[in-house]
This record gives structure tokens, C-alpha cells and sequence, in this order.
């Protein structure tokens, strides 16, 4: 299980939190305005990297907060988390961190 | 209206066959008035004043004053309890405080019942169903959070350090109940 650090709780159990999907998907701001590709892209394509994947995670059973985590898929370590609506963290180069 | 409303304890009936095992033994709190507060910082400070009793301002605590006690329960949400209170009159004096601020302010005195566990071996029978590290360094007395127990979602809180507050939705009280009582039949 995942220890999730919340940046409101602290560190807590996987099972306290649901899983919200890829972070930073900005919703076009006038959908009518742009064409079908545009729409399909917001909709549908995701980056799954095979590395540091910024994903968005909701302490459901908590503060009830959404937030962000940078979270390497193949480890499974957790890098960072960060409040939403905050930029993405630049991570440290052995990837361990966050830039200080 | 909500006064002509007929409440009645979730546990009234299963707190009746009650087992005396002093190293956990459960009770059941009586009802009390609670409110759901959401506000940003000016009412916030107002809220306080009119309540009595300040929001705590740090992550998953507790403050209480007399019958009166507020949750943190998110960085912008905290859980008023009144013990003893009509909450419709509580709810119109905040109400009436928080005139002209942008607040959320919500009667849930009927959403949830309260469950004592106290004795030596709380924190361990509670650890039956909740993943928190509930030592007195990581879970200290004047904590409450939202967390989980078995599969439901409760408000635990540790007034003192071998006593915890379990605030839970009515429709799960009964099997957070059965759950315990089944964990602390170790002791009995």
C-alpha cells in the first residue's frame, strides 16, 4: 500500500485516498470554439510515462482536499506533493526530491 | 422545523446489550447539536467570536470550551459541536453573526452518532479497522481527523490519551459498532 503524503494531514494510507487521474488538464475555456482534435486531446490523450507521472489524488476519507503528487510509475516512489492549483514541482536530479 | 423532527439514536438499540471489558470499553454519546462550517479567513474569525470557541488554525485539531468543541476538518471546514444546545438556535445565532461574510453553514445534527472508546487497549482495538498510527507522538490528545475504519469513513478525535471520539454517519454506525464490540471480544 502507499503512503501518501497529504499536504494538508500528512502522510496517510493509500486506502484514505481515491485517485483523480493525470494532473494539469486544463479544460479549453471555450470549448465551442475549438475544433474536434482539440476536444479529443482535453478528452482522452494522457502523457503515461513510464517515470515521474504528476497525478492529482483526493483524500476522500480525510480533509476531503484534491492535491497533486509526482509519483514514478515503475517505483512507485513518491517525489512530491503539492496543493492544487500550485505549479509542478521541479524534481532534484536523482529524481529523489524536490529543487530546494 | 427541524425541532418538530423525531430523532432517534442509530445505536440506542445495540448500546443496550453492552459488555463490561475495562481495557476498551464502548459507549455511546448522547446527541449533540452540530454544525458544518466552510469559510474563508474573515469569517472564520467571525464564526469563532460568535461560537466561543476559536477554529483551530493547525491541521487535524480540536479546541473546546465548556459543552462546546470545534474540528478541523479541512483547511477551509470545521465541525461545531454543541453538547446540550438546541441546534436550530445555535444555527440562527452564527447565522445572524456571520451577516454580510461568504460562509457555508450547515445543520448536520442528525448525520452522524457519537461512540466513546476508552480504556488501555483503545488504540489497539481501533488499529482492528483504522490504519493510523495512533501512538501518543503521531496521533497526540487535541487530534481528530476524518480517517477510515473498516469500510467507513469516520471522525476520530482523542480527548484524552486513553479515550477516542468516534463520529460516525448514522447508516454506518451500526456496523462500525459490531466491529469494534467484535475486536475488543479479545479482552472480554
Amino acid at each position: 500500500m502507499l503512503l501518501i503524503p497529504c499536504p494538508h494531514c500528512g502522510p496517510r494510507a493509500e486506502l484514505e485516498f481515491s485517485y483523480g487521474g493525470e494532473a494539469h488538464i486544463a479544460r479549453p475555456v471555450d470549448p465551442a470554439s475549438i475544433d474536434d482534435d482539440s476536444w479529443v486531446t482535453f478528452l482522452y490523450e494522457r502523457s503515461n510515462p513510464r517515470g515521474v507521472h504528476a497525478e492529482r489524488w483526493r483524500h476522500l476519507h480525510g480533509c476531503g482536499r484534491f492535491f497533486n503528487v509526482l509519483r514514478d510509475t515503475v517505483s512507485d516512489t513518491i517525489a512530491a506533493s503539492y496543493p492544487a492549483g500550485q505549479p509542478r514541482p521541479a524534481l532534484s536530479p536523482d529524481g529523489k526530491g524536490t529543487k530546494r | 422545523m427541524s425541532d418538530l423532527a423525531i430523532r432517534e439514536n442509530s445505536l440506542g438499540r445495540l448500546a443496550s446489550v453492552i459488555r463490561n471489558i475495562p481495557s476498551a470499553t464502548l459507549a455511546v454519546l448522547p446527541d449533540t447539536a452540530k454544525l458544518l462550517f466552510r469559510g474563508r479567513p474573515a469569517a472564520v474569525d467571525v464564526a469563532g467570536r460568535a461560537f466561543g470557541v476559536a477554529m483551530p488554525q493547525e491541521a487535524c485539531r480540536f479546541s473546546a470550551r465548556g459543552g462546546r468543541t470545534a474540528y478541523w476538518c479541512g483547511p477551509d471546514e470545521w465541525l461545531l459541536q454543541a453538547g446540550g444546545e438546541a441546534s436550530a438556535a445555535l444555527f440562527a445565532s452564527l447565522d445572524a453573526a456571520l451577516a454580510g461574510q461568504s460562509y457555508s453553514l450547515v445543520d448536520v445534527s442528525h448525520r452522524s452518532d457519537a461512540i466513546t472508546l476508552s480504556g488501555p487497549e483503545a488504540a489497539y482495538i481501533l488499529n482492528h479497522g483504522c490504519p493510523l498510527d495512533l501512538s501518543l507522538q503521531t496521533f497526540p490528545v487535541g487530534m481528530c481527523t476524518r480517517t477510515i475504519f473498516g469500510k467507513a469513513t469516520i471522525m476520530l478525535s482523542r480527548p484524552a490519551p486513553e479515550l477516542f471520539h468516534i463520529d460516525v454517519w448514522r447508516s454506518f454506525a451500526s456496523y462500525v459498532w459490531q466491529l469494534l464490540e467484535e475486536a475488543c471480544g479479545e479482552f472480554a
